[in-house]
Order: structure tokens, then sequence, then C-alpha cells
């Protein structure tokens, strides 16, 4: 049975549509990302399922059993959900231990139950030797991991993340994400992550919903999402790509999907020039112009693969990497 | 350093020998400072241990002070004081404070309102509307008890230590309100989210988080109304009294009396300021424990609280507030003001002008005071801002050494209360060689010390905000440091330079407690002329004079309004 299922969830903001038609399945212990750019609704979403906000139309249901609806919401304290906050929302007036400890305070638990798992908990997390710290003195990625496990110990439901990686230098960003994959194999708890970065998706997640004004574009897991991306929308926002006009339709092709030689490949090779070029370290980035066409393309190659600017070079497009667009 | 690479070595010696104008502004700067702040405390100090005849040291002042019971019982009176008003007023601030910045109460801009009307509302003003709705037999609430009970008589008396607690409260509850609602503004929605979805619920949620929160912030507003009410001289001078109790402040003004008692004065003011800078200083240790404060700016958006059908049963404590803070007492002043005799009701047979026209123009000082009152406001408002700005600037841009010094001096006034720094300047400067007693300049010199902690706090914030590069481009171009200042900093800090000026300019228009002490027979303020009147029993001209007051400070309030924001007056004393 799926542990929570939206259905045709809907929120209007007067006359704005921020969510609309939002038809979703979890399967318990499922990691799902909503992708998308800010505005697109998926914060909105996100606060929805955690019962912040009632839908405007459609249904969330969690174990079979509704718990949102336009006429009522069971709300946050009774859903038995966790969630992590932008801004990490760590009480400035407890300490890392107190901070930790409150879900299960409110649950009743006994004093020794609650120390033992609070100290659990903050092993797993690293944070042990912090415990009596107040938040204040602590680093943004130290907080980030209280969050984590004030958020995990409770063993909720399901686990709420809303960007909370975006507050985070580049570095440390990258280390949490895989901190966070981590945690989710560990416990695993089914888990919903907002966020507008591609990376920290594909990185923690078992399928991503991408969304765009509002909408869903499309939901699969993050290599078919890349390999066959099935909008315009979702294949420029996932990765780079070049779009190709052919008979009327549009089709997307990566730039890591093309071919680039000084030699005419036996199948498949169109004439073109080199326009542009970057290098990047791992690879290099060139603009290449088929002859007779106005728009270069983007290719992708290795470090090695050094063309001139100027040069006639072939490429090679292989068709089963088009991938037909809307 | 490969220095003698460059050019010209010598051109370079000569221009940084070359005297900067600017030190000049600075030595000035200090100075005043030195003359405002410091003399008056030091001689204050010193005066307190200073023999009246013979000028040697002694210790007879303050056995003199503190020799007899009642003078001992008059600080107790203080102290008891301060904290039942203090208390009361928290009991009025903090729920308002919450409903106002974090629920769907109805009418919440209508309360910030009416809680900025209390706060511009002078206290002496405030007893005087009490005196007429409380005192005992011919006050108001009396006439209507007995009216609608038959009984002999009401209930009510002004003049009693529970009526001085409450109309005490009632005006000084808007500085925890400022202090609460500051802080709870501070807490982000997502605090509290994070609380709901552990599965605590509402009450809880406000109980472990938010009040923990606002709990430093709240007790700081605690203690800045219980210094507040220790500190304050009209309503004690106008209720105590006929109640037959003394306070500090009034019986520092009984020392003041036939003959002047100075030096006992000062001897017995010591224990105020005391008890006042060891307040202070745990209200600043308070607010700066564990790092209080929003920890991080993202997400920190703020979404009201649903109460459901509660909301209109706090609108409705909001509304009792202020029908006691606000409504009752204006209705009854605006009665006062325009009846021929206040005792004899709403009659249109009683509507008269005479009052105003009195006040205006047949009383033979009234005017005048008001007069006073502005010119002398502005004057110090004026000076204040002048030195704030430039020692914030010294302080900010480390132009001298031990420049924090002077901004610890600039806000070193917050800590002395008004009465106290006026027995400072009296024992200053009333005695030869300056002999100021009397004039427009002791007055004027008490008030810009008196308020350049709030110009001080206010330009310091402005000049935090600023980006030294702008007038590092300035220098680099060639203008001087001076310069910059004139044609940068002070450009952009006009609106906070205003504000700040506005901030010293309304209260001192309306300040009593120093200059009962300092004014003579031709520099009578409009304070002193409505405390006089009290003490006359003229309460239909007082009114009037007092809702004049009140109406002269609207435009002043619109222009702060547009210059910095409609909540420009009740963030003040936050920073």
């Amino acid at each position: 049975m799926s542990k929570l299922i939206l259905k045709n969830v809907a929120r209007r903001y007067g006359a704005v549509e921020a969510v609309a038609d939002f038809s979703l399945e979890l399967q318990p212990g499922e990691f799902v990302s909503l992708l998308g750019p800010s505005g697109c609704g998926k914060t909105t979403t996100l606060r929805m399922i955690a019962g912040f906000m009632p839908p405007s139309e459609g249904t969330i249901e969690m174990d079979g059993e509704v718990i949102s609806s336009p006429s009522g919401v069971v709300p946050p304290e009774r859903r038995r959900m966790s969630m992590i906050f932008q801004s990490y929302a760590i009480w400035p007036n407890m300490t890392v231990g107190e901070n930790v400890g409150f879900g299960l305070q409110v649950r009743k638990l006994p004093r020794a139950e609650i120390d033992r798992r609070v100290d659990k908990i903050l092993d797993v997390v690293q944070m042990r030797s912090l415990k009596n710290r107040y938040p204040a003195e602590l680093s943004g990625g130290q907080q980030q991991r209280v969050a984590l496990a004030r958020a995990i110990v409770v063993e909720p439901e399901v686990l709420l993340l809303d960007e909370p990686l975006s507050n985070l230098d580049a570095n440390l960003r990258e280390e949490m994400r895989f901190e966070i994959r981590r945690l989710h194999d560990e416990f695993k708890i089914t888990t919903v992550y907002v966020t507008h970065d591609q990376s920290e998706a594909m990185v923690t997640s078992d399928r991503i919903v991408v969304m765009n004004k509002g909408r869903i574009e499309q939901v699969d897991q993050p290599q078919v999402l890349y390999g066959r991306p099935k909008s315009r929308f979702v294949a420029g926002f996932i990765g780079r790509t070049n779009f190709v006009e052919r008979n009327g339709s549009t089709y997307s092709l990566r730039p890591q999907s093309i071919g680039l030689s000084v030699d005419k490949p036996t199948a498949n090779g169109v004439e073109a020039e080199v326009v542009d070029r970057a290098y990047l370290g791992e690879h290099w980035d060139y603009q290449v112009r088929p002859l007779g066409d106005a728009k270069p393309l983007r290719v992708s190659t290795g470090p090695n693969a050094i063309f001139e600017i100027g040069r006639r070079v072939w490429l090679e497009i292989d068709p089963a990497a088009m991938v037909r667009v809307e | 350093m490969t220095v003698s690479a460059l050019p010209s070595t010598t051109v370079r010696a000569a221009r940084t020998r070359r005297f900067d104008p600017s030190w000049l502004l600075w030595t000035a700067i200090i100075a005043v400072l030195l003359f405002l702040v410091v003399s008056p405390f030091l001689q204050l100090l010193v005066t307190s241990f200073k023999s009246d005849k013979t000028g040697a040291f002694t210790l007879a002042n303050y056995a003199a002070a503190y020799g007899r019971d009642r003078y001992v019982q008059a600080l107790i009176n203080s102290l008891e004081l301060g904290a039942c008003s203090a208390l009361l007023a928290g009991v009025f601030a903090v729920p308002l404070a919450w409903a106002v910045s974090r629920t769907d109460m109805p009418g919440r801009g209508l309360t910030r309102m009416l809680v900025l009307a209390t706060f511009i509302t002078p206290p002496y003003t405030g007893a005087v509307a009490w005196i007429l709705l409380a005192g005992p037999n011919a006050g108001w609430l009396n006439r209507i008890f007995v009216m609608l009970t038959g009984a002999e008589s009401g209930p009510f008396n002004i003049y009693s230590f529970p009526g001085l607690v409450v109309v005490i409260a009632l005006y000084s509850y808007p500085y925890i309100f400022i202090f609460t609602t500051a802080a709870l503004e501070l807490v982000s929605s997502e605090m509290e989210d994070a609380a709901n979805i552990l599965g605590a619920g509402t009450w809880r949620t406000m109980r472990r988080v938010t009040l923990p929160l606002a709990l430093p912030a709240i007790l700081g507003g605690l203690i800045i109304c219980f210094l507040e009410a220790i500190a304050l001289f009209a309503s004690p001078a106008m209720i105590a009294i006929p109640a037959r109790f003394n306070v500090v402040t009034t019986q520092l003004f009984q020392f003041f009396g036939n003959p002047v008692r100075v030096e006992v004065a000062a001897a017995y003011a010591m224990p105020l300021l005391v008890v006042t800078v060891l307040l202070v200083v745990v209200q600043r240790l308070m607010t700066r424990r564990q790092g209080f404060v929003s920890l991080t700016g993202k997400g920190g958006d703020r979404r009201p609280i649903a109460l459901g059908p509660w909301r209109w049963a706090v609108f409705g404590y909001a509304m009792l507030v202020a029908t006691l803070s606000i409504f009752l007492p204006y209705l009854f002043l605006l009665q006062a003001a325009f009846a021929k005799a206040w005792g004899r009701g709403f009659g249109l047979d009683n509507l008269s002008l005479k009052n105003f026209h009195f006040v205006l123009f047949e009383h033979a000082t009234a005017a005048t005071s008001v007069w006073h009152s502005f010119l002398y406001g502005s004057a110090s408002a004026t000076v204040a801002t002048v030195i704030a700005i430039g020692v914030a600037y010294i302080v900010h841009r480390r132009l001298i050494p031990f420049a924090d010094a002077f901004g610890f001096l600039c806000v070193a006034p917050f800590v002395i209360p008004g009465v106290v720094l006026a027995i400072g300047f009296y024992a200053a400067y009333a005695p030869p060689p300056l002999a100021l007693y009397g004039t427009a300049w002791i007055l004027i010199l008490a008030f810009t010390t008196r308020f350049l902690p709030i110009g001080y706090v206010n330009a310091s914030a402005a000049i935090r905000s600023l980006n030294p590069e702008m007038e590092e481009a300035v220098r680099v171009l060639g203008g001087s440091r001076l310069l910059a200042v004139r044609k940068v900093v002070a450009p952009l800090l006009k609106r906070s330079l205003l504000g700040a000026w506005l901030l010293m300019f309304i209260p001192a228009t309306r300040e009593l407690s120093s200059a009962i002490f300092l004014y003579g027979p031709n520099t009578k303020v409009v304070a002193v002329m409505i405390f006089d009147m009290s003490d006359e029993g003229n309460f239909e001209y007082l009114a009037a004079l007092a809702l004049i007051l009140q109406a002269l400070t609207l435009p002043l309030l619109w222009i702060g309004q547009r210059a910095l924001g409609r909540d420009f007056m009740l963030r003040r004393s936050a920073t």
C-alpha cells in the first residue's frame, strides 16, 4: 500500500494558482524530490503535506486515511511527521540536547529513554560532544545536523525537507547531500525533499517530481529524467541540452551524446565548424556550427580532445540519442 | 616595503604633516561631552560629599538625607511603586504585544495606533485625566457608580498607592510593548512550525518556544518600566502628596524647596542612581545572553497564528486597555477643556471655548510656556543630533584612540533619572562662574544631555549601516574627511537624522522631571505650567493646555511617519 497519496491537490491564493492538479503516490521508505524553479509551487505542496495549510482542492492521504481536504486538515502536531526548515528553526533558547529531545518529550517518553535516544541520534550525526551547547555557538553545518537529528529522532512516518541546504556553502552542501541520503538509507523514512538544485535532487532521490508553474512536468527516476525528458522544460532544467528542430518536432540532444572528431565518422556524420570553446578542467565545452545551419550546438568532450576555433570538424549524432520533447 | 621607489617623497611628507581641520571639530565635540555629561555627574558626586558651609569633605549630607524614617520610607515607597507598576504594565503589555505581532486578532493596526497614542501622552496628562475620572466623590467613575447603584459614595480613590500604580502602569506599558513586539518579531514562524510538526500544539508551542524566546525582552521591558516609575516626578507629585505619602522624587523636590539644600538632595539621589545603573546593566546582560536573536535570515517569514473565536476575546482585552489609557481619559479631558466647569457634565449649556481663549491669550505665561518648550526642545534636539552624529562617526570609523569611551559617554545619561540629572546640572552650573540658573541655557543643556542617548543610539545604527567605502571613494578622489561627511554621509543619513531629531524633540517638549528643578520665572516650560495648574486645581485650563500640547505634537508625528515609516516612534526604545 502507498504511504502517502496526493490526489488532484490544488492551492489557490485569490486568483493565483500556486499548485494545480498535483497527484503523486509515495511508497513506504521512498525518497522523492520536488524540483523546480522558485515560485513553482513546491514549498506550497510541502506545506500542504505538513498540514500547515489546507488544499483548495483534492485530498492527501496517509496510510489510507485522509489527512487533508478542503473541508478540513489534521493539524501538523497530530500527523506524526517531521520537517526540516530552510532556516533550520533551531530554538536558540534550548541546548542541542533539548532541541533534539523536544519531540520525544511531547510524546511523553520516560526521561531515561529520551536521553538514550537523543545520545544515539547525536552519535549518528556526529554531534554528541556538542550536546550541551546552545545553537548560537554552532556553525551552519552543525545547526543543520541538529535539525536533522531533531527531525529523525521521533521516527516520523514521513520526513519533509524544505530546501534544507540552501543556507550552506558549496562544499558543505555537497557533503550534506550524501549525509541526508545516508540517514535515509539507515532509517528508511518516507521522505519528501524540496529543492531547486538539480544535483541535490539527483544525489538524494529515488524519484524526482519536476514542477513548473504549479504543475507537474514529469515524475521519474533521476537517470530516466535525464535520459528521457518528456518536455522542453524538463530537458532544459535538468542538465544542459541542445534543442534541435526536425520535421516540425523538437528534440533534445545532450552535449555529451554528440561525437566530435577530425575524421568523418562511418555513419551519422555532419560536417561543422568550431565557433567557440571553453576549457573547464574536467571537460571541454565547444560551440560547433553544422555547415549550413545558423545555430551552433553545444558539445562536451574529454579534456584531451583539443580543436582550434575555426577548424572544420565532424559531428557524430546518434538518432537514438535524440529525444523528442513537447 | 619599497616606498622609496615612489617619486617626490618630499611632497608626500609635507602633505601628511599638514593639519587636518576636522581635528578641530572632533576636539570641540569632546569638550562639549565633558561639559554636558562628565561635569554635571562629577559635580553631583562631589556636592554630595561637600559641606555646605566650609566646602570640606563630609558625610553629613548622607546623614541628613537618611536621618529620618520618613525619608527612608520614601525610598521604600519608590521601590514598591516601581515593582507594582512594572508588573501591572506587564499584564497590560504582554498579551497586547503577542496579539499584535503574532496572531490574527482584528484591529492590530488600530491597537498599535492606540499604544502609540498612549506612548505620546505625557504621564502628567494621564494623571490629571485620572484625577478627573477617579477622584474621590467628584470623579466621574464614582459619580456614575453612585448613579447606577444609588450608593452613598463611589469605590474609586485615585489618591492612594494603588491609584498611583494604575496611573503609572497605564502610561508606561508601551515600553514593555515595544520590547516584546520587537523580540516576537525576531521569532520566525518556522521556529513555531518546527514545534508543531514535532507534536506540540499552539499553547505548548507558545509556552516552550515563543515565550522563552521573548522572555529576556519582556523582563528587559519590565526593568525599564520599573526605572520609569521610580524616576517619575509628575504623577507622584499630583497623586502621592494628596494621599500623604512620599516617594524619592517628591522628597527630592522638597529638599529643593526653600531653602535649597542641593547637597542633601545630591546625597539623597544616590540610591536612585545606583539602582538605575545596576538594573540597566542587568537588563543589557539579559537581552544579550545566549545570543537570543534570530539565527538565520532566510526563511524567517512570519504567519499569524489563527485564534479562531478567541480573537474577539483578545481584541476585547486590547480595547479594554485602550479604554483605560486613551478613550476614557481623553473623553473627560475634552469635556473639561470645553466645559465652563468640568463638574457640570456634558450638557450643551456647559460648552465653552473660554478655556482655550484664556490659556492662549489671557493667561500671563501659558502661551509663552508652550513657545519655550518648543524653542528649548528644538535647540537641544539640534545640538544633541550634531553631537550624536559626530561621536557616532568617530566611534565607528575609529578616528581617534579610545573613541568607544566617548560613545559610552553619549549613552551614559540614559541611566541618570531626570531629577538626578537636574540636580547635577544645578550643582555644576547654577553657582558662579557660569551662573546659568534661571536662564534658558541650563534647560537647553540639561535637555540635550537627557535625550542625547536616544540620538546616539539612532545615529550609531545609521552609521553602522553605511559602507565606509563610500567615503573612501570621496577621499581617493581628493576630498577631505569633512567633505565626505558633508557630501556623502549627511545626505545619506538625512532621514535617520530627522528621525533622531524628532525622537528627542517630542519628549523634550513635554519634559517635566528635569525642568521642574531648573526653570526660572522667565523660562517656564509647558510641562511646568501644567503642573502648576494642577496644583491650583484649574483642571479646565489645564485640560485645554494639555490638549493644545498633544495637538501640536500630531504634525511632528506625521512628519516622522512619512520619513521613517509608521512605527518609528514605537521602535525607538527597543534599539
